[in-house]
This record gives C-alpha cells, sequence and structure tokens, in this order.
C-alpha cells in the first residue's frame, strides 16, 4: 500500500491515521446553519459600498452582427447617469481585453462585433439601479447583420457562419497551444480517444447498435444571481467583491488583463447562493474592474434572473453512439462522436469537450473503443461548467443505449451492466488503471434499493408504470492545485485558510471536520476564513467536485504541519519525545498521563496568551498529460466518481406526463467526512438534474431566449420530486483521499435522465432520444406508435 | 425627482416603530435593505415566482420585490431578522437547523416566513399540505425533504423534534 503511494504521488501522502478521533465520518450539522435562518449569512448580493455607483448593461439584440454605430446620447442626458462605457472605452485602459480560460476569446464589452443575443455592449453607470436600467434601455446600436448558426452539428459544416476570425488559445492549457491563430472554423478544439482496433472489433460483433441522442440547453438558475463589486483601493490596486467560485482564478486573469502583478488585485468572496458552475472563471469582474477604474468610483453590477439566462448555461449536445456487441451481451467495440454546444464564446467549454469527452465510453470494459469530441461555437449565449462538467448530456446517450442493447438481447438491463462492469484493476478507455471505485457494490445497492429481483406492477389502464436504472462514471479534473493554511491562536483556538468557497455544499464542514480531526479538537470549533486572495491561499477553484478531495488534503497537510509545530513545543514543556504525544480533545497528552491543553502549549512557548502557528499544506496530485493522437494516459485521474440511479415513473398515456414516484441515488464517495452532507448532495443534485430530465429547456428563437424566466422556465419545486427519493453511500476508503474521501457534488447528476428516459420505455415501449422528457414530446412519441400522430405546430 | 414620487411611510418592523422616506415606485425589499440594513430577504428572480423575497405584512406572507413599499404605511411587518426571541431562535428557525434544511441559504428566510404563515393557519399539516402551501417557494440546491422534515419538527413537541436531531448522526 505504502508502496503505492510513492509510485502514484508526486508528494509521499501518510496513509490515513489508524487511531481517529471521529471528527470525520460524524453528520455534524453545518457550521453557519444558524447565520442561515436568522438572515444574517454574508452574501456579496446584500454588500453596498458608499459611493458607489451601479452599472446596467445594455445587450445585443441580435445573434451575429458586425457593430456599426452606439448611440449613447440619450442615455447620458438623463439626470443620475454618470457615464456609458462601451467596448471602445475598455480598449484605453485595456489594448486588448479579451478574456477567458481556454481562449482568450471573450471581449469585457463586445467590440467590432457581436456573436449571441444578450452580448453586453455597453454598460451605464448611474446613482441608482433604476436610472441605470431606464438609460440603458435607451441605448441605440446599429448592427451590420451576419449569419447566424446555432446548431452544433451545422456549425461544424463547411461553409458555416464563421463566428471567430481567429482562434485565441489562453495558453493556460498547454495541450490548447496548437490551435493558436487557426482560422476558418467553428470547432474550438476536436479530442481523441484510441484504444484497440475499432474495425475489427465492429467486424466480430453479433449485432450493431447506432443511436444519436440530444439535449438542449439549460441553465444553472442560481437564485442568488451573479453580482460584482470593484473598488479601487488606497494600496494603488483593486478590490473586487464577487460571487465567485474561483477567487484566485479571477485575481490572475483580472490582473493579466490590466498588466498588474496580482498582488494588486483582490479578489474576495463570501458564501454562495449556489454556485453550480455558473460563477466561474470571469463573469462581471473584469467589467467591474474596468468600470471602476475609468468612472474612478465603486461600481456594483448585479444580474437579474433574466441576464443570467444570456451569462452562461450547460452545454447541449448531439451524441452519436455506435456498439458492438456479441450474443452474450459483452460490448466489443464502442465509438462516440460528440459535438458539443458551446455558444459564441469558449468559456470553459473546451476542458468540458476533453475531461467528459474521454469519458463516453461509459464505465465499461470495451476493448476497441474509440471517442470523439468537438467543441464548437455556435451563436448562442456561452456555455460552460454546469454540476458534471457534460458528463450527464454522455451519460443520458450511452446508458439510454445501454437499455436499447440489453432489451434488444433479451437480457435484464441491470445484468448487462454487470457483464461489461469496469472492475478494479482494468483499464479504463484512456488507458488508466481503475482503483479506488467499486462498481459491483453500486450495482447490488441499486438492485436492493430498487427490488429488481420482484414482480413490477406496470399497470393496464392509461396510466402505465415503469422502472429503470443508469450507470455513470466521471474523472476529477486534474492537475490542480490547493493550498491551506491552519492557525492556532495565542488561546489554542484555530482557523482554517482556505479559498474553497462553500456555495451550499458544505465545504466550509467539511474542511473543519477534517482539520478538526488531524488535530484532534472539536469540528465545531474550527472556524473557516472565507476566500479573500489578500489573506487566503491559491485554489485552482471549487468545481467539479475537486474541493474535499484536493483542498481536503492540503487542509489536512497543513493541520499536521500545525500539530507537529504544538506537539514540539508540548514535548518541550513535558520534557518528553514529541513521536509519543496524542492529541484529542485540544489537550496533548503523554504515554505516562501528563497533559497539556493547547492554550498552555502556546503560553509556554509565548510566555503569555500571544503568538501564532502557522501550519501550511500544498497539494497537487499527479497526472499524465494524454496522449494527444490516442488520449492514452497511465494517470488521467486522481480519482472516479461513480453514481447509479433507479427510477420508477407513472406515465399518463393520455396526456403525456411522466411523474416520477421513485429515485434512488446511489454514489460511490470513498469515506463520506460528512454522510448526512454527502447524501444532500446526491439527493440535491438529483432534485436539479430531474429538472433537467423533465422539463428545463431554453427556447431559442432566432438566437433570442424566449423563456428567460421562472414563469416560463420552471424549475423543481416541492410538487416535481417524488417523496421516495433516497441517498445511498457506498463508502471505500480512497486510497489517497483525506481520510479516504473524494468528490460528491456531482455524482447524483449523472444517472438521473437515462435512468427516467429507461424507465419510461418500460412503462410504455416509447424511446425517447431526446431531453427534456416534456409531455408534449412523450405524448408525440406515443401518439407516433400508436399510428395516431399528433399534428405539428 | 418630483414630490409626488416621493413619500414618508411609517410602519411596524419586528416590534418597533419605524419611519423611512421612500419613492413611490420602490419595492418593500429595496427599502428594507437601504434602510434597515435588513437582508434576509432578498431579490432572486423578481418576479414573485421564487420565494426568496418572502415578508410578511400583517402576517401575510408577500413578495417583497414585487409589494411597494408604500403599502406597508401603517402596517405590521416582519422579516425573518424579526422572528428571533434576544439571540434564541424562534422554533421554525431552529428546526431548519435541526433538520438541515438548508444548503446554500439564500431560499432559507423566505421558506422559514411561509411556514410561519402556514403553522398560524394550520399547526398540523399534513405533508401533502405542506408540499402544496410551500410550493410557490424555490430552492435550487433540492433541500426539499429536509424542509418538510423541518415543517413537521416544527409543528411538533420538542421532544419529537430531539429525535430528528439523532436521527441525523448516522
Amino acid at each position: 500500500m505504502t508502496a503505492r503511494y510513492r509510485n502514484l504521488a508526486t508528494r509521499v501522502i501518510e496513509p490515513p491515521d489508524v487511531q481517529r478521533k471521529g471528527e470525520v465520518g460524524r453528520s455534524i450539522l453545518r457550521l453557519e446553519s444558524n447565520a442561515k435562518v436568522n438572515g444574517s449569512a454574508e452574501y456579496i448580493h446584500n454588500l453596498n459600498i458608499p459611493g458607489m455607483l451601479h452599472g446596467k448593461i445594455a445587450r445585443s439584440s441580435v445573434p451575429h452582427g458586425r457593430i456599426v454605430r452606439i448611440d449613447t446620447v440619450a442615455a447620458l442626458g438623463v439626470e443620475g447617469v454618470s457615464a456609458v462605457v462601451t467596448g471602445e472605452d475598455v480598449r484605453t485602459l485595456i489594448p486588448n481585453p479579451y478574456y477567458g480560460p481556454a481562449f482568450h476569446d471573450q471581449p469585457i464589452l463586445a467590440l467590432d462585433k457581436v456573436r449571441h443575443v444578450g452580448e453586453p455592449v455597453a454598460v451605464v453607470l448611474a446613482v441608482d439601479p433604476h436610472i441605470a436600467e431606464e438609460a440603458a434601455e435607451l441605448i441605440a446600436v446599429d448592427y451590420d447583420l451576419l449569419e447566424p448558426v446555432f446548431d452544433e452539428v451545422a456549425a461544424t459544416k463547411p461553409g458555416a457562419p464563421i463566428i471567430h476570425n481567429i482562434l485565441k488559445p489562453a495558453g493556460t492549457f498547454p495541450d490548447l497551444k496548437y490551435l493558436q491563430g487557426c482560422s476558418g472554423t467553428n470547432v474550438a478544439l476536436a479530442t481523441h480517444v484510441r484504444r484497440g482496433n475499432l474495425e475489427k472489433g465492429f467486424a466480430e460483433s453479433d449485432a450493431i447498435f447506432e443511436d444519436t441522442f440530444r439535449n438542449g440547453k439549460v441553465i444553472h438558475a442560481t437564485l442568488e444571481p451573479i453580482v460584482a463589486l470593484a473598488e479601487i483601493n488606497d494600496q494603488n490596486g483593486l478590490t473586487i467583491h464577487t460571487s465567485s467560485q474561483s477567487p484566485s482564478f479571477v485575481r490572475t486573469e483580472v490582473s493579466r488583463l490590466l498588466g498588474w502583478p496580482e498582488n494588486r488585485v483582490r479578489v474576495r468572496t463570501a458564501y454562495l447562493g449556489g454556485g453550480f458552475g455558473a460563477k466561474l472563471y470571469i463573469k462581471l469582474e473584469a467589467l467591474v474592474a474596468v468600470c471602476a477604474l475609468l468612472a474612478c468610483k465603486p461600481v456594483r453590477i448585479a444580474l437579474s434572473m433574466e441576464e443570467q439566462f444570456y451569462t452562461i448555461t450547460k452545454h447541449g449536445a448531439t451524441v452519436r453512439i455506435k456498439t458492438g456487441v456479441k450474443k452474450d451481451g459483452r460490448m466489443l467495440a464502442r465509438e462516440v462522436e460528440t459535438w458539443w454546444n458551446g455558444g459564441a464564446y469558449a468559456d470553459i467549454g473546451p476542458r468540458v469537450t476533453q475531461k467528459s469527452g474521454f469519458t463516453s465510453a461509459g464505465p465499461y470494459d470495451i476493448e476497441n473503443v474509440a471517442l470523439h469530441n468537438y467543441a464548437v461555437y455556435t451563436n448562442e449565449p456561452p456555455a460552460g461548467a454546469l454540476r458534471g462538467f457534460g458528463i450527464s448530456q454522455l451519460v443520458w446517450a450511452y446508458e439510454c443505449q445501454a437499455d436499447i442493447i440489453a432489451r434488444s438481447l433479451g437480457i435484464d438491463p441491470l445484468e448487462f451492466r454487470r457483464r461489461n462492469a469496469l472492475r478494479e484493476g482494468r483499464p479504463h478507455a484512456t488507458g488508466t488503471i481503475m482503483s479506488d471505485v467499486n462498481i459491483e457494490e453500486v450495482l447490488d445497492r441499486l438492485s436492493t434499493q430498487m427490488n429488481w429481483d420482484q414482480y413490477f406492477d406496470h399497470g393496464t389502464a392509461t396510466i402505465r408504470r415503469g422502472r429503470g436504472i443508469a450507470i455513470g462514471i466521471k474523472a476529477c479534473v486534474a492537475p490542480t492545485t490547493s493550498v491551506a493554511m491552519v492557525n492556532i491562536y495565542g488561546d489554542g483556538s484555530c482557523s482554517v485558510y482556505c479559498s474553497t468557497v462553500d456555495m451550499g455544499q458544505g465545504s466550509d464542514t467539511t474542511m473543519a471536520q477534517i482539520a478538526a480531526e488531524a488535530l484532534g479538537i472539536r469540528a465545531e470549533t474550527v472556524r473557516i476564513i472565507h476566500p479573500d486572495t489578500d489573506v487566503t491561499p491559491y485554489d485552482m477553484a471549487t468545481l467539479g467536485s475537486r474541493s474535499t478531495y484536493h483542498m481536503g488534503n492540503a487542509v489536512r497537510l497543513a493541520a499536521e504541519d500545525a500539530r507537529s509545530q504544538l506537539l514540539a513545543i508540548a514535548a518541550s514543556a513535558l520534557r518528553t519525545d514529541a513521536d509519543e504525544l496524542e492529541c484529542y480533545d485540544s489537550t496533548i497528552t503523554s504515554p505516562s498521563g501528563a497533559r497539556i491543553t493547547f492554550r498552555e502549549a502556546m503560553a509556554s512557548r509565548f510566555s503569555m496568551q500571544a503568538g501564532n502557528i502557522i501550519g501550511v499544506g500544498s497539494f497537487t496530485p499527479p497526472y499524465q498529460k494524454p496522449d494527444q493522437v490516442t488520449g492514452q494516459s497511465s494517470q488521467i485521474t486522481p480519482f472516479w466518481m461513480l453514481g447509479g440511479v433507479g427510477a420508477e415513473v407513472e406515465v399518463d398515456t393520455e396526456t403525456g406526463r411522466v411523474r416520477v414516484t421513485k429515485l434512488v441515488s446511489v454514489g460511490d464517495v470513498g469515506s463520506a467526512v460528512n454522510p448526512a452532507i454527502a447524501k444532500r448532495q446526491l439527493i440535491g443534485a438529483g432534485t436539479m438534474q430531474l429538472g433537467f430530465t423533465l422539463f428545463e429547456e431554453m427556447i431559442f428563437d432566432d438566437g433570442q431566449v424566449v423563456n428567460a424566466s421562472f414563469a416560463d422556465y420552471k424549475i423543481p419545486g416541492m410538487l416535481d420530486i417524488p417523496m421516495n427519493f433516497t441517498g445511498e453511500l457506498v463508502e471505500i476508503p480512497h486510497t489517497n483521499g483525506p481520510f479516504g474521501a473524494k468528490g460528491i457534488g456531482e455524482t447524483g447528476m449523472f444517472c438521473v435522465s437515462p435512468a427516467i428516459g429507461n424507465a419510461l420505455f418500460d412503462a410504455t415501449g416509447v424511446r425517447i432520444m431526446e431531453m427534456p422528457l416534456t409531455p408534449e414530446r412523450v405524448l408525440r412519441a406515443l401518439r407516433e406508435t400508436d399510428s395516431r400522430p399528433l399534428r405539428s405546430e | 425627482m418630483k414630490e409626488t414620487w416621493r413619500r414618508t411611510i411609517r410602519f411596524n418592523l419586528n416590534g418597533r416603530t419605524v419611519q423611512a422616506d421612500i419613492g413611490t415606485h420602490e419595492t418593500l425589499i429595496e427599502v428594507l435593505q437601504r434602510d434597515f440594513h435588513l437582508f434576509g430577504a432578498r431579490e432572486s428572480c423578481g418576479q414573485g415566482l421564487c420565494g426568496c423575497c418572502t415578508v410578511l405584512v400583517n402576517r401575510i406572507a408577500v413578495s417583497g420585490c414585487l409589494y411597494l413599499a408604500a403599502f406597508v404605511d401603517g402596517a405590521e411587518v416582519i422579516t425573518v431578522e424579526g422572528l428571533a426571541d434576544h439571540g434564541k431562535l424562534h422554533p421554525i428557525q431552529q428546526a431548519f437547523v435541526s433538520c438541515s434544511a438548508l444548503q446554500c441559504g439564500f431560499c432559507t428566510p423566505g421558506f422559514i416566513l411561509m411556514v410561519k404563515e402556514l403553522l398560524e393557519r394550520n399547526p398540523k399539516p399534513t405533508v401533502e399540505e405542506i408540499r402544496h402551501y410551500l410550493s410557490g417557494n424555490l430552492c435550487r440546491c433540492g433541500t426539499y425533504s429536509d424542509i418538510i422534515a423541518a415543517v413537521v419538527a416544527a409543528a411538533s413537541p420538542s421532544d419529537e423534534r430531539q429525535g430528528v436531531v439523532s436521527n441525523e448522526k448516522t
């Protein structure tokens, strides 16, 4: 075991402590519970700075066009307006004002042309938000219209309108550099995984299945809309207050844009009213920074719910999947081709494309595989990360097809998955050997929880019942770094400094439990210092279920560092060997029974209640970059997330309405740091994906979102969720996770849609290839099957 | 701005008589945040469809993002900040804590005030009644089942509530 650590890790991590303090594995209540029920929890949404101006964005009304003229005269004439900022004004401050984590393709305000409806064209700054809004509507823009393209497959065809004349990779990711200066294409990134001999695999197959699945765009709909404020500070720098999941990235990117060293930009966050990937990278931060510098006043810009629909979405995707199988159900070959609708700006789409794309063969042991993924620019609003980074689009395809194959061969769907399961020690499509996942256990739990072996009543009248299952897998983004500090004060109390953002997932509580376990104190007494790049160390971002594993390891290392410093002091005070000392409940004890509290130890070192012990931890898991041609890598991910969902549905065959009556969400989570929070993550993610499966869908008309409000775009409410909805944890300690833990935030998203789609088929015999499963779509399919098709609109 | 667009209102806010100079177009949320620094009620969807801005006016739950501040002249207004008694959480708040009926917390104050209205009208609601009553409040984190548990707990004697807490300790 120890040898394996040394082989895998860039830094040697000791195996988990034999003696546990019981802080990890305990379902403590969230540390911030009281603040969230009494109204005092801090959100950036609440922040007002004296003398600040309110910015309101004037947005493009066309999907693709050259800007001819921006008329700001009327807006400037409104009483209370102090300035109108356009892209040309931005240029006076930043000559090349393009940003983005993968490509420097997104202008702070539109320059020369617009690429989607809703693109920011100008900002009105005023003393009052109503005045700013009124004036923003008076800004008139003339466009030379250009032909738009919206479909992700059509955008890759010859002759499609080109959205970006030249591709501009950010350089952040070395494997995109070869695209530098490429022109004449809307494909921002094409990635491939090739393993075995695909043609031979298909030739040896008894049957071949080929299907195409689709899903439209949906949005995060964070209840705290995206908000940012910037102010010039007294140290010749900028302070940005933002509802961001990635404060460290914001600092790096804003300082790059301004040409400043990072230490002149301070970025701080508070609790986030939801994130789900919407609040990553740069959203409003560069814009408020520029506005504050141009206006020499603090500036606040807060999006409305409607504006969020034009800011960032989940990727629509088309997935073509071809699978060759033997009669006994063994899959021999699989080819998957996926087109990702990235919208007008790449945002993190290329990462979604690559990181999710390489998992598109599913959690299956298939010898011959080819996976092709295309990140495509279109004239829709930009798509980025949404809780699962593209995984649920792929699982929708490969798990619906798994059912199609199983049923066609007359094999039970669960048994089909068992026969093909990718087990420990076997190579994944990327060549990485599977470890620290237990697919058998996930399938067993599904079987038990769904009573899979028992008779199921499908109903006979107009209400038909069905059940379905699905499993799915995700890799964690790599390579990334987290740094943490643990500070022990003169009275022995302790704070953790980390840039992980608590957006509802409970990371404050998790980090407190990990620090407490390592230090031998009670988790409830630990304070978490919230992200502030002037105070808390670097963290890549709060995304992709990486925090528990990465920041958890950094916090653990920092706490162990602090602990060893404290034990050295205690050893000197107790005249014993530090190796023999134990920490428990803020007290250090020796085998002979001598005791000294943390407070006393600090006083013995600093002669009074004074001083600090600062422990530091930095964690970067090992990673092997995949081969550019074959996508092969010996270490593609620090850990795998594996999920499974079982669903039971009732379908009203007269209206097409699908009612989910039971959901079981199984997550392979390593050792749960806080089992109650982990289960809630499964259920919470499942609830969100339930909305994406059944009714959430952005509807476009010539690039315009026609349902950009909660009146027309419904998210799940109380009455939409099944009362029978359980979260099941499969807890097998991860070898390198902090106290065996790994990420969990996205796992519950993966499988909900195909489980419901498969249950719908089980109930009605109707297979729907495109999400969401709205009553209209289901009814049309039912009537089609019944040779009584409904008229099209 | 014209004088007719402004007026002075007096109302009872969380047990105290207060006064505010407001614009007649301003919403209750804007005035609570700007003049009284109360941020528990907050705007999210801006259309009265999510419940994040819920405030009790004369014990009736209203959407503070739509409700004009001028309308509360002479009324009694309760926000989530007014529920605790000298720092001691209201039983509904305590139930939300004990049942972990919150994640990001942005929707939580709105739910709590809606539950307060529910329990005043119907002290022992069934689960179905709870679901229907709270169907206008949205939670994107998906804590619905925990919220139902919290309402059940808040409507029950305190010893039953303890049972919910101990079940947490898996």
